[in-house]
């Protein structure tokens, strides 16, 4: 499924979309940044809490298909030029880590 | 590709949030030349690693990126406090780094062990108030 249609199902807010058509092949999650560079994989949607500007470096390093921030954390303006500049697909939702995988997990 | 390319950068001690420029460099370099997803991936993450502990504990360093036909060697070089105990510093979750840097999302303890798991070779030099050096080697299947 791609990272467009993803959100559109499961009502992710799409903070920036350079890349919607990028396919997602699974989900991980965590905040502890490389513990994500260790264990997510290439096309994964990695959901996290994090929001700064090493959280761009991360998702583009990994390789990962977006970055869904969770409890309504929003990127600082440093990290949002970032991945715009690096094409970082990201995401918002109010919902909790746990909840997000849920609604992932049920339509992935 | 016949011959060996090797690319220099200056890893900036002073901006935490700056750390990630030349691994980025790195990624792109790589990706001009052709290099698979998957060896642009390890080797980016490794230095990365690598990058963010020159930031953290030895006020930066200089990184040395040599592309082959077989390998790529990333040389990592710092004048910091080198690693007292590296057996130690090995094993995941054992960190020294400050609440600062855990606030930040790092410090995790899994820095050395991922750029160990990443790359097919790994030395360690490290000398007590001289510095570090590490040679990762990720092979060109």
């Amino acid at each position: 499924m791609t990272v467009k249609s993803l959100a559109e199902k499961i009502g992710l807010k799409p903070l920036l979309l350079p890349d919607g058509d990028r396919e997602v092949n699974g989900v991980y999650c965590g905040d502890l940044l490389s513990w994500v560079m260790g264990r997510a994989q290439c096309d994964n949607a990695w959901i996290t809490i994090m929001s700064n500007v090493n959280v761009v470096a991360v998702a583009s390093l990994s390789d990962v298909s977006c970055v869904i921030l969770a409890e309504g954390v929003s990127l600082d303006a440093d990290a949002e030029k970032a991945a715009a500049d690096k094409q970082i697909n990201v995401l918002v939702s109010d919902k909790s880590t746990y909840e997000i995988a849920v609604d992932l997990g049920k339509v992935l | 590709m016949a011959e060996s390319i090797t690319f220099k950068f200056d890893v900036d001690g002073s901006d935490f949030t700056s750390a990630g420029q030349a691994s980025a460099d790195v990624k792109k370099n790589l990706r001009q030349l052709g290099l698979s997803p998957e060896i642009i991936r390890r080797v980016s993450i490794a230095m990365y690693e690598g990058e963010i502990n020159m930031v953290i504990h030895a006020g930066g360093g200089q990184a040395f990126v040599t592309v082959s036909e077989n390998d790529i060697t990333i040389l990592l070089s710092d004048k910091g406090p080198g690693i007292k105990d590296i057996d130690k510093a090995m094993q995941e979750g054992y960190s020294t780094a400050t609440d600062n840097v855990r606030s930040l999302g790092f410090g995790a303890g899994m820095g050395l062990p991922n750029m160990k798991r990443y790359t097919d070779f790994m030395e360690i030099k490290s000398v007590v108030g001289e510095g570090t050096d590490i040679t990762m080697r990720v092979d060109i299947k």
